[in-house]
Parts: structure tokens; sequence; C-alpha cells
């Protein structure tokens, strides 16, 4: 009895904590209908400039908590209003999720290369001494963490409901144009919704830090309010009373499941489980919770769509591109780039290359927002090791088809998700995958897998430059396929169910089924390109398929046109010549790159002046310069096109 | 019609009242549409006056641009003596401009009576005074007031978002479409007090579909066709004209 009084109140403890962590999501969601997923690792920021000025510059914990929580959340909160948000204003929907996805690898990348992972840092207590009550030992801490959380909650609610300042902070989101009609700067109002989010980020990261018992490290803060996300979900992201009742609740499930059900289960499930359940609380609240309403459907958010390069226009392209990589393949044959060869190079990028075209198709064409591309390609990587040897084009059958299958099932729960729910649902997915499977020994393990070259009878891509042509014939075939899916019916009923779902069912379509098979399809491809990224390694791991840097790719995906081939082909380019040259920037050069590009929905392809007029590719010179409005229809929304080939 | 300005329906070019609002040589665009081609307008003081004319006209755009939420590419538009264009929409709302937008200007996630409160914004009026006027204008808001606004009928978002005129007492007030999917009786109600609102002093500048509506309630009256202010005039000189405009 003694030990379930004990778990219940370390339960309520690390409940109140995400409580924090998920009131400020809250907050910040009121009142400039934004998800932060940047909410983690803000907090992980605050923990770390704690622990220096409380554990290295012996600085006063109540000074410490002043200048992390209130001075430096509010000031951070009031520069990503007005640095990150505020010009985002008209975006597609699924921009600022990509802008604090940017800020989140951003911090992350910053904090590694401030605060060395290899270094322990552990984080006192704020108050010390415990107490006994009914037979229990209770620490002054877990009674402060509960009392913050209670006040923190108590005094929002009373802002929200029972203050003109926080209506004026709950209508910026209903209508901002409308609130500066009533004399209130929406800009401003917005500024203080941040401000506030981002204190309470900060405080949740100051008051769990010392509940890291092997010390704060940056990946476990950042994702240690993943808890506080599915609790925000539960209290459909408004309210409060409710988000803090569910995470007072995920708070105690998981220390319940930690210390009742684990120890009956085999102990090396332990850790996966462990690590898996605050995606698996997110994800089972995500399918099983009816959706929040969400805003900003239906904007126009690109004057001109991307043009869509023709039948015989992609054909000639995609050979024009494999001869380019053949004579590549003969030119640099045997050259080296920082310890790996340009041809290894060269079938990582097209292997990564067929994942942005997952993206394209999955995102660009039907806008639903996927961070789990990277997580099937360790799935199609894992399943190609194990298949006939690891050798095989029947693994590579293999890869592509359990993973368009487990594709199928995951998107089912979630076909009624979309933009920011299904961003989310597809984050639980990806980091479970990443902590609770491929993170076990018996599956990647420490070692990883090995995956031989494929052998086919009478053809080996033994070598190198085969090897790499081979990988290129596939990223040809692939753009090839999701080109010709873009001209077909099907490729229209995905833009049009982007464009309008209720549209789209009016005319008698099922939305489920395209969504569905859209899904399946973008991760038969990302399984295959899993397998091929695996035979050109030789050896993969689980850090090759790890949740940031499948985020990152996403976003490099996006900076230069999710909408592209040639974005899917550069952002691979990037993303690999990066690692290469500066694995811990590349982050950094993601979340950047999205913030710079802002709300431009078509990417660095999409921006005009930096676009190349092909030879082959015929102009719309009508397009430049201000047209006349339609007589009487209103802006002319449809465009002419991009001079971007496809 | 004319490229130099609109042309006089009654044949006076001037009214005896000092103008409201004065816009030279407007332009706007939306990105690269542009949507008004240079309008020219005088609204009188104390005056109802109704901008007709058929969709994608750009009257909405132009009560936009008067109301600071689209800032124009070219030409002027004055207040009195405050210019608008680089003014933001809050600073023109507390200097005394209420613009009811298309569509219900309410906030539907909160309830009836916090969207009065944020009325009080505009300065110099207690949460009593605001209660007090908009309950006795509209008793129904008073049965409605702990509802989420988004719940209320049409005709009861149309009355909480006049409210705003009723009890912020501004200078001009621009209405976007008033009568939008509303039942007559409904609209009646709502344009009679719009015409206490006018005789107690205040501007009105309103767009409006129903012709017969708009130019029962209006001082003088202008047609929009493509952007353009084609002609101006009295109600009775405009009725003819606004039906060949719609028509055309």
């Amino acid at each position: 009895m003694s030990n379930f009084l004990q778990y219940t109140i370390f339960g309520i403890m690390l409940g109140a904590g995400y409580a924090i962590a998920a009131t400020g999501l809250v907050v910040t969601y009121t009142t400039s209908g934004v998800f932060n997923f940047a909410q983690g690792a803000l907090g992980m920021i605050a923990a770390f400039c704690y622990w220096e000025l409380v554990s290295v510059d012996h600085v006063p914990v109540l000074v410490a908590v002043l200048v992390v929580v209130v001075l430096g959340g509010a000031v951070a909160g009031a520069l990503v209003e007005r640095v990150l948000m505020r010009r985002l204003h008209g975006a597609s929907a699924e921009r600022p999720v990509m802008v604090t996805l940017g800020l989140l690898v951003i911090l992350t990348g910053v904090a590694t290369i401030v605060w060395s992972p290899t270094t322990s840092r552990s984080v006192d207590n704020m108050v010390h001494g415990q107490f006994r009550l009914v037979g229990i030992n209770i620490q002054y801490q877990e009674v402060l963490i509960i009392g913050v959380a209670l006040a923190v909650a108590a005094g929002l609610r009373a802002l929200f409901r029972s203050t003109r300042s926080g209506y004026a902070l709950r209508a910026v989101v209903d209508d901002p144009d409308l609130l500066a009609m009533a004399g209130v700067s929406p800009n401003r109002m917005s500024q203080y919704g941040w401000m506030l989010g981002t204190m309470m980020a900060a405080l949740a990261g100051v008051l769990l830090a010392p509940t890291q018992t092997s010390g704060i490290s940056i990946a476990a803060m950042t994702l240690l309010v993943v808890n506080g996300y599915a609790a925000a979900i539960v209290g459909r992201l408004r309210s409060i009373p409710v988000t803090f009742a569910a995470a007072v609740a995920i708070g105690l499930a998981e220390n319940y499941v930690i210390n009742y059900v684990l120890p009956h289960l085999p102990q090396n499930l332990t850790p996966d489980i462990t690590y898996a359940l605050p995606m698996v609380f997110l994800f089972l609240a995500l399918v099983t919770l009816p959706s929040v309403r969400l805003r900003a459907v239906g904007r126009l958010t690109t004057m001109r769509a991307p043009r869509v390069a023709g039948g015989f226009e992609s054909i000639v392209a995609g050979l024009v591109f494999f001869v380019a990589a053949a004579i590549v393949a003969i030119t640099f044959a045997n050259t080296a780039f920082k310890g790996t060869t340009v041809l290894d190079l060269g079938g990582l990028i097209m292997s990564l290359g067929i994942v942005g075209l997952s993206l394209v198709l999955l995102t660009g064409y039907s806008g639903q927002v996927s961070l789990c591309q990277f997580a099937f390609m360790g799935i199609g990587a894992f399943v190609m090791g194990k298949v006939a040897g690891g050798g095989s084009v029947l693994g590579l059958l293999a890869a592509t088809a359990v993973c368009a299958g487990i594709g199928a099932l995951v998107s089912l729960p979630t076909v009624r998700l979309s933009d920011l729910y299904l961003a989310l649902a597809t984050f639980a997915f990806a980091d479970a995958v990443a902590t609770g499977f491929f993170a076990d020994n018996h599956i990647y393990g420490a070692g990883g897998v090995s995956i031989g070259r494929i052998v086919l009878p009478g053809l080996s891509f033994g070598g190198d430059q085969a090897e790499f042509l081979m990988v290129t014939a596939f990223f040809v075939l692939a753009a090839w396929l999701v080109l010709a899916i873009r001209r077909s019916l099907f490729g229209r009923r995905l833009v049009a169910v982007n464009d309008s779902p209720a549209a789209y069912a009016t005319v008698g379509l099922d939305i489920g089924f395209t969504k569905v098979a859209v899904f399946a399809i973008a991760a038969g491809m990302a399984g295959l390109a899993g397998a091929l990224y695996g035979t050109v390694q030789g050896v993969v791991g689980q850090t090759d398929f790890a949740i940031f840097p499948g985020v990152i790719f996403v976003l490099f995906v996006t900076i230069w046109s999710i909408r592209t081939v040639s974005g899917a082909f550069l952002a691979a380019v990037t993303y690999v010549v990066l690692n290469q040259v500066w694995p811990n920037g590349v982050g950094l050069f993601a979340g950047l790159g999205i913030i710079l590009i802002g709300r431009a929905a078509s990417g660095l392809l999409g921006i005009e002046a930096l676009q190349v007029r092909l030879p082959w590719v015929k102009g719309s010179p009508d397009t430049a310069g201000v047209r006349p409005a339609a007589p009487l229809g209103g802006p002319a929304m449809a465009g002419g096109s991009s001079r971007v080939a496809g | 019609m004319s490229a130099n300005g609109p042309a006089a329906g009654d044949g006076a070019t001037t009214t005896a009242l000092p103008p409201a609002v004065t816009v030279t040589g407007l332009r706007a665009a939306y990105g690269r549409i542009e949507v008004l081609h240079g309008v020219d307008l005088t609204v009188p003081a104390g005056s109802v006056f109704a901008l007709l004319g058929p969709n994608g006209a750009g009257k909405s755009t132009l009560l936009k641009v008067i109301s600071g939420r689209l800032r124009p590419i070219a030409g002027e538009v004055r207040i009195g003596e405050l210019t608008v264009g680089r003014t933001p929409a809050e600073k023109l709302a507390r200097q005394g401009v209420c613009a009811i937008p298309e569509g219900r200007g309410i906030f539907p996630n909160l309830t009836v009576r916090e969207n009065l409160r944020i009325w009080t914004y505009r300065g110099g009026i207690t949460m009593r005074d605001v209660e007090e006027q908009s309950f006795a204008a509209f008793p129904r808001l008073k049965e409605r007031r702990r509802q989420m606004a988004g719940t209320l009928s049409g005709g009861e978002q149309q009355m909480l978002a006049i409210s705003r005129a009723l009890v912020t007492r501004p200078r001009l007030l621009l209405l976007d479409e008033l009568s939008m999917g509303l039942a007559p009786l409904v609209v009646h109600e709502l344009y009679e007090l719009v015409e206490g609102l006018a005789r107690q002093g205040m501007t009105v500048l309103l767009v409006e579909q129903f012709v017969t509506t708009a130019l029962a309630v209006a001082d003088r009256a202008a047609i929009m066709v493509h952007g353009r202010v084609e002609q101006e005039g009295t109600p009775e000189a405009m009725g003819e004209a606004a039906l060949s405009a719609y028509l055309a």
C-alpha cells in the first residue's frame, strides 16, 4: 500500500510537470493558433541555462529561476513571435508547424554545440528535505512542483476566463483583423501569448530537470514534455483544467505502468516500452479523441501552382539525369570526399531523394504532413537486412511491401487527422518506432544490421559504379512514378483533397481511400529508399533513422520545394553533403533555412528570381507584373505556371 | 465611365456637408492582383452613404482600405484630419472608425459577454454601459450572454456585431454586407438601428448587395464597377443606374 501511495505521489508530481508544459502549449495555441513543437526544446534550453547558473555559477536558486523563467522566457517568447511567427500570417497551415520544428532542431543543435553531450550534468532539487505522510516519504520538491502546477493552471484559467486581456488573448486567434478593428493590437496580443507560453516551457524545464536522476540530457529534456503534448491534445488545445487533469492522469499512468506492468514483462523490453510510452500516449490521444476544428482551412497560399512536367518531357529529363549520373560515376570513380567515396555519397543522395519524392507525393500534392518517413526507411532497411540474406532483390520488394502495409495501417486511424494532428501523430509514431523498436538490441541494437549489395542472377551490383547507377535508376523511376501519379486522375484527386476535403466529399469521392492509398504508396517508397540506403551504406544502425534526422530532412525538402522532384533531389544533396561536412550543424542549417523561407509555399524553387528557364520548357510570360482583376469573379486565383521543371 | 472621376448622377458634384471621408486616386491590390484602379469618392459627414455594385467590383476592398486593413498601393484616404494608409487598424478604431466586416464581426469562440467586454478597449466606456446599451437595443443578447457567440443565429450574431457601433459611438461606421444571409425582418430591424445612429450624427458608409434596402436608408450612393466608382449621386438617381450596373 505504501508503495502504491509512493508511486501515486511521484506520478502526480510527474504529471504536474507535464501539466506546466502542456498549459504552455495550450496558451500558445489559444493565443496564436500555432502548436509549438519547440516547447520541449525551449524547456531543455531553460534547464541547461538553469544548470549553468546554479551548478556552475552558484547563483541563488530563486534568482536563477527569475532570470531563466521570467526574463529568459519572456524575451525568448517575444523574439520567437516577432522574428519567426509574425511573418507567417497568411501562410499555408503546415508552415507554422515546420517553423516550430525548425526552431526545435536549431535549439537542439545549438545545445549540442554549447553543452557537450558527453558531460554529465545533474541538477539539484530546488528545495531539499522531505516529510512523512500516511507512512510515505514526500519530498518538498514534489510538493513544490505540484503546487506550482496548480497555481499556474488556476492563474491562467483566471486570466483567460475572467479578464479583458484574457478575452483579447483568445480573440486574437479567432479574428486578428476584427480585434484590431476593436482597437487592440493583435500583434501585441500574440506576442504576449508567446511570452506566456515560453515562460511555461522554461518553468517546466527548470522544475523537471531535478527529476532526471541520471542528469539532464538534450534529447531526454526535449522529449520529456511530449507527455505534455498528449495532455494538451486531450484538453483539445483549449481547456486548461482538462489539460491539467490529463497531464496528471498521464503521469500516474506512466508511473503505474513502469512500476506494476513492466516488472512482469521480459527485461529486454523494459527500456523500449519506457521510452516509447510518451509517444504511445500521444498517438492514442490523437486517434481516439475528436479532433479540434482546424483554423485556416481553404486559404489561398500561393498564386501559382508548380508546373508539372509532361510525360515525354519527364522521360527525357530522367534519361538526361541518368546519363549525367553515369558521367559522374565514371569521372569520380575513385574520388573520396571527407573519407567517403563520392559514389557512396551519391548512392545515399539518390536513396534519400526517393524519400524526398515520397514527401512530394504525400505532403506536396495531397497536403498530409508526415514526420515518419525516416521510420519507414528504418523498417525498410531492417526488412532488407533480414530477407534472403540481405542482398536480394526480394529484400527490396519485401521492404517496399511491408512498409506500404504498415503505412496503410498507420494511416487508417489517422485518416480524419490533418495538418497539425497528422504531424503530431506521425511524430509520435516515428519516435515510438525509433525508441521502442530500432533501439532494441534484437532489432538494430548497438552493432546495427549488415545489408549486402544486391546480386541478381547473372547481374551483380557489387561494384561501386554499378550500385550507384542502380540506385540512380530507382530514383529516376520513382520520379517518373510521382510525376505520372500527379498527371493522372488520382493525382488530381490528391490535389483536390488537399484544396477542399469538404468539396471532395460532396462530389461523392472517398477521402479515406485516397488518403490511405497515398500514405501507403509514400510509405512503400520510403521503405524502398531505406533498403537502398542500407545497401549503399552496408551497415545501418538505430541512429540513422532517429526522429531528429527525419524532421531535419523534411525541413530541407520544404526549404527547397516540397512540390517538385527537383526539390526532393536538392534536399537529399543538401542533407548528405552537410552531414559529411558538419554533422552537428545540419539541424542549424535546416532550422535557419525554414525560418528564412518564411511563408513561401513553394520553397526556394518557387521564388521567381531563383528560377531558371529551361530551353525545352514553355514559359508563361503573361504572369509578370500586376494583373487586372477579373470583371465579375473576384481575384483570378488560378495561376499560370512556374518555370521549374517538375 | 469616366477615367477622371465618377459621373454625377444628379448633376451635383459636391454636397453642402463637410466630407467625413475623402478618397483620392486610390489603388489597392491583393499581391499581384490589382482590385481598385483609382477610386475617387467623397462621403459627407453625417450622411448615410451606400456603395453599390456587382460582385467583384471592389466595394469590400475599398472598405478594407478605409478601415486600415489593407494598405493601398497608390492614392490617399483621409478620414477628417487622419490619413489612412500607414495607420494600423487598431489606431483607427481608437480614433473613432468602427468597421463591421462581411460575415459577422464577432469572435465566435468567446461568449456574448466576453465579446462585449472586448468592445470596451475602445476606451471611455465601462462594461456596465456596454451591457446596458446593447441589451436595451437587443434584448435577445441578454438572454444569450453566456452563450458562445459562434452558436448564435445569424441575426443575433449581426446584432452583437453592430452593438459595437452602438456602444462605442464612432464618428465613422463602415458596414459591409450587413444583410448577408439574414431574414428580411432582421435586416429591417438592423437598418432601423443604423438609421437611428445616423440621426445622431454618425457618418455611415455601407456596402450592400440589396439595392432597395441600401437606397432606402441612404442619403447618397455610388456605384462601383471593375474597381472604379462609375456613378455617384442621390439614391433616387442611383436606382436605375444600379440596375444597369448589376445587369451589365
